[in-house]
């Protein structure tokens, strides 16, 4: 199992009041540095795939299909190689089958 | 004349639409299930308001990959006629059978209020019958409805005149403090470049009762009655 953390963001272009609301709170809670707030969405997505381009590929095909909407939002997204986790996996599984045989 | 409402999880304004259209001469509406291909023959196709699939994601988002959108895209291709109102004009942007997208109103705040939209031409088939400047009073409900679209498509959208309604001040003038939302352009409906689509984010079927405060909203279906049927699937 993968990983995948995707980041929807509104187009630079796009106006995002909520961001802009969220600024103004801000400054007003006495964070007088922040310039600009943009709001987007987060999506972890754990996936199943037989490499790391293929889950790749996949997550990009879902945000240009349905997570992001091209005309007011843009996406970016990384992977976790996940390897590390799997080898974990695959190791306990093989010491409980190693265990099972050894009591039989 | 035979209407299909288009019924989402979480719609909300059907039995209105149903009910306003009960009260046309000629015409006769029957719902379409979202799970539903079949569009069962209707002449016109209509996404009525709400908040299709919860409108999680984005709105409309989930709603254009149901099955009776797949079959409503199809129609659509062949001209058949389709009105989108409200959610359903997030619906037919999130299709991508009209341009632009629907955002969160630029006040941030839900408006559901009576509106006045100025008619901006006269030759569509869902406006026969309202003269060009002709200003309807029709309520708008939403918290997105901020019409949005990059220059080119806006430009293109004029330059068409794709732009069908306009909101306005009770006499008709175009000014940024009569724009509930944000709208570019004070945009409140648009069609596709062939006519046969339309989406507006005002509701026709909340003004079609002199009772509840108005009959604008009958105006449409009378002039989407007006279409010859040869032209409704031209």
């Amino acid at each position: 199992m993968r990983t995948a953390r995707v980041l929807v963001t509104p187009k630079p272009v796009i106006n995002d009041p909520q961001g802009a609301t969220v600024k103004q709170a801000l400054n007003s809670l006495g964070f007088a540095g922040v310039h600009e707030v943009r709001i987007g969405k987060y999506l972890e997505i754990q996936l199943q795939a037989s490499s790391d381009a293929e889950a790749r590929s996949e997550v990009e095909q879902m945000c240009r299909k349905l997570l992001a909407n091209g005309v007011i939002e843009d996406f970016r997204f990384d992977v976790d190689p996940a390897e590390e986790a799997e080898k974990a996996a695959a190791a306990a599984d093989a010491k409980a089958a190693q265990g099972r045989s050894g009591e039989g | 004349m035979k209407f299909g409402v288009v019924v989402f999880p979480g719609t909300w304004s059907d039995r209105d639409m149903r009910l306003a259209l009960s009260g046309v001469e000629g015409a006769e509406a029957i719902p379409l299930w979202h799970k539903e291909r079949d569009l069962n023959g209707v002449d016109c196709v209509i996404l009525p308001g709400g908040f299709s699939y919860g409108d999680y994601l984005r709105t409309g988002a989930i709603a254009r990959f149901s099955p009776v959108l797949e079959s409503v895209v199809e129609f659509a291709a062949q001209g058949g006629l389709v009105l989108g109102s409200c959610n359903g004009f997030q619906v037919l942007c999130e299709a991508g059978l009209l341009p632009g997208a629907l955002v969160r109103n630029a006040n941030l705040e839900f408006r559901c209020q009576w509106q006045h939209i100025v008619c901006e031409r006269d030759d569509t088939p869902f406006t026969q019958g309202i003269r060009t400047g002709e200003v309807l009073r029709i309520p708008i409900s939403h918290g997105e409805g901020n019409y949005v679209a990059d220059p080119a498509a806006l430009s293109r959208l004029e330059q068409n005149r794709q732009v069908v309604f306009r909101y306005c001040d009770s006499r008709g003038l175009v000014e940024a403090e009569a724009n509930p939302n944000g709208s570019q352009h004070n945009i409140a409906g648009i069609v596709n470049e062939r006519g046969n689509v339309l989406g507006m984010m005002p509701h026709p079927e909340r003004c079609a009762d002199a009772d509840l405060g108005g009959v604008d909203g009958l105006r449409l279906f009378a002039a989407i009655l007006r279409t010859p049927a040869g032209a409704r699937m031209a």
